[in-house]
């Protein structure tokens, strides 16, 4: 066994690679429940490209036969049932735990110096996931597949001048047709699929370079010569990190935190099964009733809404009277995102240390794209579109606050060394 | 760990307001108590779907001898008392009703009833087919109270007989006023109102077979992986503990 790991290891860099980023990675010793998320993430991918490859076996990707190819599936595959089923939950799935992913680094300021790049990977993989899900829905080709992209797509509509042009391109149609679910098929299965493995790639990469941030936001790298023999842990850390700091308060990922991820796995899967053996369509949400109609280019339904990890993003384009600014304040909302880095102007990172009004400000800013999301899904009546303001205020006011509170914020000290 | 708890209970809230304040019809629905394990239930309800609706609905994603086996039905048995065509056993439930005729005599083609329950609900089905009562303003002379101006006839009538709004004379607040009391049979049918009752749960129960036919072996199948599940869990409990005695 060491002789064939030798041989690997002289033409592929094989035990480094795991050493660096599995055995001998320093990871802080303080890691809660929300650092799960991450690795949920790529167990749900991982669930979405298997099923998904079993799934296009036997999809037929035409208008006149996708709605029946998902009930062949359904019916007539052995086990089809639960590779749909594991693809239609992980869809919602891979949304839950990006939200918390996301959410985790908000809370412990992940996206601080320097790890910038890191959060702009993380972004790009929430946009391109998005795209991803988005052209997914319209393959199954049920009625909400089809007037939900009719809606979604008719927004490029609003941009000045090329807007019908971009429209018609989108489409290749001057409706929804079986053009659009052609390409959308292809972009599906192997055009997005593809960047999104990469960008996760990149995330990854980008990660380890910077090394992983905590729930008190301390940094684990100290300067060099500064902590003396008797502090520092007894773990070997490649010297990769250790070249350059002196490495305190972590253990190696491997095999620590891989030991205690299958705990979260596990009760991940619990959930995950939950909802896909009794509870697949989950009261409507992820999959909604009049999806189980085959598409009707004559025949729209009386309510449009998108899956619910859309609706706080669409409840902010109902929002605003005017469409075009609709749209600009729709893809704002994730384009501020994409900014928090420089928004953010703190040097504290974690919510512990930092002023009350941040904390404040970001329990604001969860209520109201929870908030959002829900009034995203209801129609939308007098009431709903004044609460849908007054949340996209303060999902927008977040950001403002932020970044003039954040310049010389009255933050807690930050002790020095992780303690507990 | 407050926050956790706190951000928990919000999205638990909002799943549950979500889930439960989905757009519904106008007029009050009845419980359908669904049994899918009830196989003679089923059984009446494919019968009745059969004879009564495939004239008209196709169930084009369901196969005969699919239905037959879950249901329990010997092969022969079904050929020769359930399938009217001449079809094979492994055919797909179709009929023989062209689209473009159904929009001329109907307004629209009738639609496939394979998925109706995944739409509508149990519940909905179940109100449905006792809501039919007669108006002279339709075109086949009757109405529903859940579907306002639907496009089919009333076509188990001969079951449950002629079915009107009936009104009653009743004391409210001191006075005698007229009431409406609900849909009541003229008693012509062949089936007594509990009967039909029973026959239109029946036929519910088959509907919600056909929208999802492999319901109860996917529960079935869930217990089993809750088990792995919950093996792994405690495996990779103990496995945690045992590397993590060393931090200590």
């Amino acid at each position: 066994m060491n002789k064939l790991i030798a041989w690997f290891d002289e033409r592929i860099p094989l035990t480094k690679t795991w050493n660096i980023h599995l055995a001998q990675y320093p990871a802080p010793k303080n890691f809660n429940f929300w650092y799960l998320f991450g690795v949920l993430a790529m167990l749900v991918l991982v669930n979405q490209i298997l099923t998904g490859i079993w799934l296009t076996m036997n999809y037929v990707p035409s208008a006149e036969g996708a709605f029946a190819s998902v009930e062949y599936i359904m019916r007539d595959i052995d086990y089809g049932w639960l590779l749909r089923y594991m693809h239609s939950t992980g869809a919602s799935a891979f949304f839950v735990v990006v939200y918390l992913h996301m959410f985790r680094g908000m809370m412990y300021g992940s996206y601080q110096k320097p790890r910038e790049l890191l959060w702009v990977f993380g972004m790009l993989i929430f946009l391109v996931l998005m795209a991803e899900a988005f052209m997914g829905y319209l393959l199954p080709w049920g009625q909400m597949s089809y007037w939900g992209a009719q809606v979604i797509i008719s927004l490029f509509g609003a941009i000045p001048i090329i807007g019908d042009d971009l429209t018609l391109w989108i489409r290749g149609d001057y409706v929804i047709s079986g053009a659009t679910l052609n390409r959308f098929f292809a972009l599906h299965v192997i055009a997005l699929p593809l960047v999104l493995v990469i960008l996760v790639f990149l995330h990854i990469i980008a990660l380890h370079e910077v090394g992983s941030n905590n729930p008190e936001g301390i940094d684990i790298k100290k300067k060099k010569g500064t902590i003396p023999e008797s502090e520092k842990p007894k773990f070997t850390f490649h010297e990769r990190f250790t070249k350059k700091y002196d490495v305190v308060d972590a253990v190696p990922f491997f095999p620590y935190y891989v030991v205690k991820d299958l705990i979260g796995i596990g009760i991940f899967l619990f959930l995950f099964c939950y909802v896909i053996f009794f509870a697949p369509a989950m009261g409507g949400l992820f999959l909604e009733p009049p999806n189980f109609e085959a598409a009707n280019p004559l025949k729209t339904p009386e309510h449009i809404a998108p899956v619910w990890y859309f609706t706080p993003f669409y409840a902010i384009l109902r929002a605003v009277p005017d469409k075009l600014l609709g749209v600009i304040l729709m893809f704002g909302a994730i384009v501020f995102l994409f900014l928090l880095p420089w928004i953010d102007r703190g040097r504290v990172r974690s919510i512990r240390y930092r002023c009350t009004f941040h904390k404040i400000n970001l329990t604001l800013f969860v209520i109201s794209f929870i908030a959002l999301g829900y009034l995203g899904l209801k129609p939308a009546t007098e009431v709903y579109t004044f609460f849908a303001r007054v949340f996209t205020f303060l999902y927008f006011a977040f950001f403002i606050f932020l970044w003039f509170y954040s310049k010389n914020e009255n933050t807690k000290p930050v002790p020095e060394r992780i303690t507990k | 760990m407050k926050s956790f708890i706190k951000a928990s209970l919000l999205t638990a809230a909002s799943l549950w307001t979500a889930a439960t304040l989905a757009a519904g019809p106008t007029v009050p629905l009845d419980k359908a108590e669904i049994d899918l394990h009830d196989k003679a239930s089923l059984q009446r309800g494919a019968q009745l779907f059969m004879n009564y609706c495939l004239g008209c609905h196709s169930m084009q994603y369901q196969r005969y001898n699919r239905t037959f086996r879950d249901l329990g039905i010997p092969i022969e048995l079904g050929v020769e008392n359930l399938q009217f065509t001449g079809e094979k056993p492994g055919d797909l439930i179709t009929n023989a009703m062209p689209k473009e005729s159904a929009s001329a005599w109907f307004g629209t083609a009738a639609p496939d009833l394979t998925l109706v329950s995944r739409v509508r609900g149990a519940d909905w089905l179940y109100t449905y087919f006792r809501s039919f009562y007669v108006d002279e303003s339709r075109p086949f002379g009757v109405n529903n109270a859940v579907f306002p101006n639907v496009g089919m006839p009333h076509v188990l009538q001969e079951l449950q007989g002629v079915p009107r709004k009936t009104h009653e004379q009743r004391l409210v607040d001191g006075e005698m006023k007229d009431v409406y009391v609900g849909i009541k049979s003229d008693g012509s049918g062949i089936l007594s109102p509990a009967e039909y009752d029973q026959a239109m749960l029946d036929l519910t129960n088959f509907l919600v077979y056909t929208g999802e036919p492999m319901l109860l072996e996917q529960r079935r199948l869930g217990w089993y992986v809750f088990g792995f599940i919950l093996v792994f869990t405690i495996l990779s409990w103990l496995l945690k503990r045992e590397y993590f005695r060393d931090l200590k």
